[in-house]
């Protein structure tokens, strides 16, 4: 099993989660969160006063997934997100040892 | 006999200009951080009730009583307003009853005080704050109020000084005595290196909103009937906020690249400030050109106090002082009996540099009396009983140091009530230790 991890620009967040829906995949987990890549921060003025935003506000988003899904996920999750612009974010797939789902107590593929 | 259709409109007007208080707390809320926002909203509220009170026990006396000496003071004699609720003021014709008058005036005084919460938002002490209001109004508003606004008044009678809404009385006085308590206080912590963003534009823009809206009470109503001259007080007030609206903007398009919400709630701002004294005074045409400068020349002032170093957090000075100096200069400039005979026609009108000098030297009159005076109020309480907050409370944040609050729920938190059972979880201990 893996956990795919996926920091996106915010407005994305509906169009990803109704292709993965497509694809039978059944949640996720979302996070604000705050952070800087290629595209760094950016200025706003207020009052004619310059402040740096060093950090720019994304979504985290984290999708458990077994094997044979996350093939499909990563391409869905790239496609959905994809604007071409500086700043898209980013995608990643760390292995999972195992999966509890809390209610039953089922293990692994069953816990997804 | 009161005209009731001049009563009407003024206890209409005094109700919109006390909704300006409430609204000024929402546009200077939004222009703090998060964890400053209830103590600046409270700031601003409080003075509804110290100065309302005030008002009424001493404060309409002293302001609008006769006169005690050379125009400088109201006598005592109207203290407590007892035995006079059938009296009635105002020019033959349009009388209304004094209690009218009197709850409009208030609300002046009210939002005066609360205008000046803006420059020492972020750092100071709630109490401290509170008792200063009162020292304030006093010792600095109510003076001034008599000398421009009462018959018998220094600046109104000697200098001829005109002022219809307050211009000098509200705006070029708060932002004398915003300046000097910024100074008496302080920066903030970390300023002006720091950043501190407005945490909630759309407050900002609804108080905005709601200023402008109360505005018509302030100045049309001071018209005092419904009449003409209310009528035009209106319309130049509208005027005014949608040129300096759109003067802020292009300042800030050109300097920035972009226009701002800020920029044009500031704008809206700075042009009802500019129209403020002259409303009645001017043709539309002229409201639009001293709202257009006033709009202009207030979105450069707000870089004064980067360059001279003082912490005016919310910009009282640049949009409330330079925006009212502005305006009541200008009347030296627009004004044209031909819109109120009572009036002058000011030098675009053919009536020379006369008026232009008397606006200069009222202005700083009034201007040197609220810096100074504010000054010295402002440094004894701060030596005596601490304006300041310590620096630990500054940075967690006033609403946690003064009020025990918070604005938002911005992160979970496991929180007891305090009056749990003793003993069912741990130790009773007092409600503020546990909602940390």
């Amino acid at each position: 099993m893996k956990l795919l991890t996926a920091v996106v620009k915010p407005f994305v967040l509906d169009e990803v989660r109704e292709a993965l829906q497509e694809l039978g995949i059944a949640g996720m987990t979302v996070t604000e969160v705050r952070g800087y890549g290629r595209q760094k921060g950016h200025t706003e003025v207020y009052r004619g006063a310059e402040y740096a935003i060093d950090f720019i506000t994304k979504y985290r988003l984290e999708i458990l997934l077994d094997d044979d899904q996350v093939e499909g996920a990563l391409r869905t999750v790239r496609e959905t997100a994809h604007t071409g612009k500086i700043g898209d974010g980013k995608i990643w797939v760390t292995p999972v040892e195992t999966v509890v789902r809390v209610r039953t107590g089922e293990r692994g593929r069953d816990a997804l | 006999m009161v005209d009731t259709g001049s009563t009407a409109w003024l206890l209409g007007s005094a109700a919109l200009v006390m909704l300006m208080t409430p609204g000024l707390a929402l546009f200077y809320g939004g222009m703090v951080r998060a964890r400053s926002v209830l103590n600046v909203m409270a700031m601003t509220f409080i003075c509804l009730a110290t100065v309302g009170l005030i008002w009424v026990i001493y404060g309409y006396s002293l302001a609008f009583g006769a006169d005690w000496f050379g125009g400088l003071l109201g006598d005592l004699r109207l203290a407590g307003l007892r035995g006079v609720a059938q009296q009635t003021v105002g020019p033959a014709g349009t009388k209304v009853p004094l209690f009218a008058f009197v709850a409009f005036q208030m609300m002046f005084a009210v939002i005066t005080v609360a205008l000046l919460a803006g420059a020492i938002a972020e750092r100071a002490r709630f109490w401290t704050w509170t008792l200063f209001s009162v020292v304030w109004v006093t010792l600095v508003y109510l003076p001034v109020a008599h000398w421009v606004f009462a018959p018998d008044g220094w600046i109104a009678t000697k200098l001829h000084l005109l002022d219809f809404a307050g211009g000098t009385v509200v705006e070029v006085n708060s932002g004398a005595a915003a300046l000097a308590l910024a100074i008496v206080l302080g920066r903030r912590h970390g300023w002006p290196k720091q950043a501190a963003r407005p945490h909630n534009l759309p407050f900002v823009m609804f108080g905005a909103g709601l200023l402008w809206f109360g505005w018509f009470g302030f100045n049309a109503g001071s018209a005092l009937a419904a009449k003409n001259l209310a009528a035009t007080s209106f319309l130049n007030t509208t005027v005014a906020g949608a040129a300096a609206v759109l003067g802020w903007l292009l300042v800030e398009q050109f300097r920035d690249g972009k226009p701002t919400t800020l920029g044009a709630a500031s704008g809206a701002v700075a042009g009802l400030v500019g129209i403020t004294p002259g409303c009645a005074y001017v043709e539309p045409i002229g409201a639009i050109a001293i709202g257009a400068v006033a709009g202009v020349v207030c979105s450069f002032a707000v870089g004064l106090k980067y360059r001279y170093g003082f912490d005016d957090a919310l910009d009282v000075v640049a949009v409330h002082g330079v925006g009212g100096f502005v305006g009541t200069l200008l009347i030296g400039v627009f004004a044209t009996v031909s819109v109120d005979p009572q009036g002058v026609d000011g030098l675009l009108y053919g009536g020379g540099f006369d008026q232009l000098w008397r606006q200069a030297v009222g202005t700083f009159a009034v201007l040197g009396y609220s810096l100074v005076v504010t000054f010295l109020i402002g440094w004894v309480m701060h030596k005596f009983m601490g304006f300041r907050l310590d620096r630990e409370a500054e940075i967690d944040g006033v609403d946690e140091a003064e009020h025990a609050e918070g604005a938002y729920e911005l992160a979970v938190q496991s929180g007891r009530r305090g009056s749990a059972p003793a003993g069912a979880l741990g130790s009773h201990r007092p409600a503020r230790e546990e909602t940390r």
